[in-house]
């Protein structure tokens, strides 16, 4: 193997220098969540006591379990949708209205969510719909169903199409060749973006505080008001713990996605 | 689908395109005219519906009142008062100055990790994504714990005595622009890395083997290759900043707000629905012609992958 | 009876060697293309093509990339359908027929090898699509993966397996249910080339004690002269020949065909005179060529182009005696060393240049022949092919 790949002094000082940039405020985070004092700028000793409050705030663990329900239902109609988008884009060729449907499928990457939070809210109303968790859950769907896409249909143009002329060759129609074939091949690649679904869905405030109602606090939403008041130890405690959760699930896919044999490439977010 | 040249396209693919083709219908086109009639409305009461209602029982007559009806009295409110029209100078201003930051930061970064050897890329790629998988709130949270007047970075300057008070960082537009640039920054590396990561080396080693300096491969050879991916990342950080909410308003002023703040605020404290409608939609007509240019570029991508 | 019209080894038992079913006006073919032609994206890959396939068959199309001679395999295969014109297998016509309903099997050139499955997995694969029952794949695919020697490897994954591993399971996949016609899409062209000739002899004895088509598609003329029955030479979107291999390199039907299949010595020259079976030819690069050939199409004053295969010259140090005899002086400008043979490169006093191929007989490295030596090229009278195209 040639050493073509040589990083330069300068590359590898801009790596850790970005690196150091990106996870820093991170680091600070979690330790300040362990800070025995109240105040960011004395340091009182480890403690745990903030986790502790947080586990006797049942309207944080209520919320919490709104957020994980909603992360989890939207993610799973996002990744069917969006999978289906992924294969209409990747497979169904020039159909009427292809335009308009990529269209579709592409804006919300780059729309900004005020936008989109506030069409969703001015529809629901529209349709006298109870606001509440199930609008909410829409909304997280409407915007992650992009995602899912995107990842999905980078695989399956990836994809050797002449397994599936194999199959097919070998007797198999062309509906189970797709799914006896194709679906197992491109599997991690949905895993995948079920994951970003589930958190994006887990971290969103913008779409979540447009189309909620009564009863319907997610984390991100009670977050947000508390910290316009300021630094709150509790919420320090509250993101070290999503901070975790989201690294485990990511790291857990990356596993995944080395075992079956992709290369850890870009998730599709590209020209 | 297999056997594309089968004209019959079977039921799977079928149901492929019926499916998304209603849900993004239903819940992301179909709002955008019900934004787009609301904008043109006038807030009777200071709630929803708001005049004037289509009332489809009353055929002809229901709709040519409900044409006649319509104002544009909520694009003039906007146009002729101030706070909107600097509202959106100022989303336009902060949008591309940090898009030109984060390009300064992001491609050396993307390209120092695409030059990277094989086996540390998959790595170093991930600790990338990783803080983009993190909430965006946390992110410009911790922010706040470090930029705040008795917080880290003040505390920092002043033991090394490069201060001799602390200073006040939050609520200014600088917070503004680190929290931007620091939230965005997976947005610009990715597909950067993205197009660098494909790039033949071989075609590095032919430069300079026909005699191009380093730097001069760069511009000749890298650069053309890489432009497809860092208009890419401009794309995917402007058009967002634009409308950009939690940032300026957890880390920046109230005096001059962004436009996603204006709509916000004339949403939730005015309850002003109209014309958060149409600010909402002349944001969108200014951000029509570079989400399109996006798609084109997707489209395109995926012609090619055919 | 003529070795190009019939087919089949001389057994040791004495049978026979039966009419060749290409010669046999009654024979009725397995493959027929009739008129079809196919253009991808404005681009006519082919042209207007018929042609007959008959069972049993080992049939190699052959031609440079881009002729057209995978598109034809794809047709048969149900993979591209043809904008004019019909595929037809056992007198049926394909159209409309799906590559999955197709009674005929392909072996991919990358192999195509489903990586979740076992070699056992991908093997049973296209017996699973035909539901049969569990014993009875069991008992073919412990047949088949006998047959090609992979027994012991079932459990394996794909990406476990070698290069030629991997062909060979390709190879059963594609065989283990018996297709009317087995489709090779240049099978050979990643392997080794101890190993390539070890599979082509492979192949063909494989394909006689199974007593199935074979349709190969290759742009090695060597592999098509080792392996097929009858060479389809094709050249952009047409056929040019369809011949068994003796045939097409001792009697190629154009300069093209033998300028393609091995060396050639091209000769352009006017018709003297043409009598019965003997024509005389006059040439500015060689003078005067005198071949024994029976033809009748080749009048005085026609243009014709002689070919003359390189093995089939002599090298000698002095003039002929026989006036008569084909010959022509000039200096050796080049010789290639390769083994078994030489290659020597000619320049003619009258410019033009000739090769000529010497089987190197004596075990001896001093050469008979070297460099700017002056010497006289002769040939027989029976050594050369007249061609008007």
């Amino acid at each position: 193997m040639i050493m073509r790949r040589g990083m330069s002094i300068f590359n590898v000082a801009t790596v850790s220098l970005g690196l150091a940039f990106l996870y820093l405020p991170i680091v600070i985070l979690v330790g300040y969540s362990f800070n025995a004092s109240r105040l960011v700028s004395v340091w009182g000793g480890w403690s745990t006591r903030w986790y502790v409050e947080l586990a006797g705030d049942s309207a944080m663990i209520d919320a919490a379990w709104t957020t994980l329900g909603i992360a989890f239902l939207s993610a799973g109609v996002a990744t069917l949708v969006g999978t289906f988008a992924a294969i209409a884009l990747a497979r169904a060729g020039r159909f009427r209205g292809r335009m308009l449907f990529t269209g579709m499928i592409y804006a919300p990457l780059v729309m900004p969510e005020v936008i989109t939070g506030l069409s969703l809210l001015l529809l629901f109303v529209a349709l006298e719909v109870d606001l509440g968790f199930w609008t909410i859950t829409i909304g997280h769907a409407t915007l992650t169903i992009s995602f899912v896409a995107v990842i999905v249909q980078a695989r399956i143009l990836d994809f050797d199409r002449s397994l599936e002329e194999a199959a097919m060759d070998l007797g198999c129609p062309p509906v189970k060749t797709f799914l006896t074939v194709t679906l197992p091949l491109i599997a991690p690649a949905i895993a995948s973006g079920f994951v970003l679904a589930f958190t994006l869905s887990l971290d969103d405030l913008v779409i979540a505080s447009f189309t909620t109602g009564p009863g319907a606090t997610t984390l991100p939403i009670r977050i947000y008001s508390e910290i316009r008041l300021g630094v709150k130890p509790e919420i320090n405690a509250l993101c070290t713990i999503l901070i975790a959760v989201v690294a485990i699930g990511i790291i857990a896919m990356s596993l995944i996605r080395k075992m079956s044999g992709e290369r850890p490439v870009a998730t599709g977010l590209r020209a | 689908m297999p056997g594309r040249d089968h004209k019959n396209a079977n039921w799977l693919l079928r149901l492929a395109v019926i499916v998304p083709y209603l849900w993004m219908a239903t819940f992301f086109l179909a709002p955008f005219v019900i934004v787009l009639k609301i904008s043109f409305s006038h807030p009777e009461i200071a709630q929803p519906p708001y005049g004037p209602v289509l009332d489809l029982t009353a055929g002809i007559d229901g709709l040519k009142a409900f044409f006649g009806d319509l104002a544009a009295k909520n694009y003039e409110f906007l146009a002729f008062d101030w706070i909107y029209v600097s509202s959106f100078f100022k989303s336009l201003q902060v949008a591309t100055y940090s898009t030109a930051m984060l390009l300064l930061i992001g491609f050396p970064l993307a390209y120092g990790i695409a030059r990277a050897p094989r086996r540390w890329q998959g790595i170093l790629f991930m600790l990338i994504i990783l803080p983009f998988w993190t909430s965006f709130l946390i992110r410009v949270y911790a922010w706040i714990n470090i930029l705040q007047h008795d917080g880290l970075l003040n505390a920092i300057l002043l033991s090394l005595r490069i201060i001799e008070r602390p200073l006040v960082w939050l609520a200014t537009d600088t917070a503004v622009y680190i929290g931007i640039v620091y939230s965005y920054l997976p947005f610009m590396v990715l597909p950067v890395y993205a197009t660098l990561e494909k790039m033949d080396e071989t075609l590095l080693e032919a430069a300079a083997d026909l005699g191009c300096p380093r730097w001069k491969t760069f511009w000749l050879v890298t650069w053309p290759l890489a432009r497809k991916g860092v208009i890419a990342g401009i794309l995917l950080c402007f058009i967002p900043i634009v409308g950009e909410f939690v940032i300026p308003d957890l880390l920046g002023s109230s005096s001059t707000q962004m436009i996603g703040q204006t709509i916000w605020t004339e949403f939730f404290s005015n309850k002003d629905w109209p014309v958060a409608s149409a600010l909402a939609i002349v944001l969108l007509c200014l951000l029509i012609v570079p989400i399109v240019t996006y798609q084109q570029m997707q489209m395109r991508a995926v012609e090619r992958g055919h | 009876m003529d070795a190009d019209l019939t087919i089949g080894r001389n057994h040791s038992d004495g049978r026979q060697r039966r009419l060749a079913p290409w010669a046999d006006p009654a024979a009725r073919p397995l493959v027929r293309f009739e008129g079809v032609s196919k253009s991808f994206a404005g681009v006519r890959a082919i042209e207007s093509l018929s042609l007959d396939i008959f069972e049993g068959e080992f049939f190699a199309l052959l031609g440079p990339s881009g002729c057209g001679k995978t598109t034809l395999l794809r047709l048969v295969a149900g993979f591209e359908s043809p904008d004019a014109g019909r595929v037809m297998l056992d007198g049926q016509d394909l159209a409309g027929v799906p590559p999955h309903r197709r009674p005929v099997n392909m072996m991919f050139q990358n192999y195509a090898l489903f990586p979740h499955l076992s070699v056992a997995g991908n093997v049973a694969f296209g017996l699973k699509q035909d539901r049969l029952s569990k014993q009875e794949i069991a008992a073919r695919l412990h047949e088949i993966l006998a047959l090609v020697r992979l027994d012991g490897l079932q459990g394996r994954k794909p990406h476990q397996l070698s290069g030629g591993q991997r062909q060979r399971v390709a190879l059963a996949r594609a065989l283990v249910k018996r297709p009317r016609v087995l489709l090779l899409d240049e099978p050979l062209a990643a392997l080794d080339k101890n190993l390539r000739a070890e599979t082509q002899f492979e192949l063909m004895h494989l394909r006689e004690r199974l007593g199935l088509t074979f349709v190969i598609v290759t742009h090695d003329q060597s592999e098509a002269m080792t392996v097929a029955d009858r060479i389809c030479v094709m050249d952009q979107g047409r056929v040019v020949q369809v011949a068994p291999p003796a045939v097409v390199y001792e009697q190629p039907n154009s300069r093209w065909v033998a300028g393609f299949v091995g060396d050639v010595n091209l000769i352009e020259g006017r018709v003297v005179s043409s009598d019965g079976n003997r024509l005389v030819i006059e040439s500015a690069g060689v003078g005067r060529i005198h071949l024994a050939a029976t033809v009748d199409f080749a009048r005085p004053g026609d243009t014709v182009w002689v070919a003359l295969r390189p093995e089939k010259l002599s090298l000698m140090h002095e003039r002929p005696a026989s006036g008569e005899a084909n010959c022509a002086s000039g200096r050796v400008s080049d010789i290639g060393y390769l083994g078994d043979r030489s290659v020597c490169k000619l320049a003619l006093d009258s410019g033009f240049e000739m090769k000529i191929a010497l089987a190197n007989n004596a075990r001896s490295i001093e050469r008979t022949v070297v460099w700017n030596d002056r010497v006289w090229v002769t040939w027989p009278q029976a050594a050369g092919v007249v061609l008007t195209r």
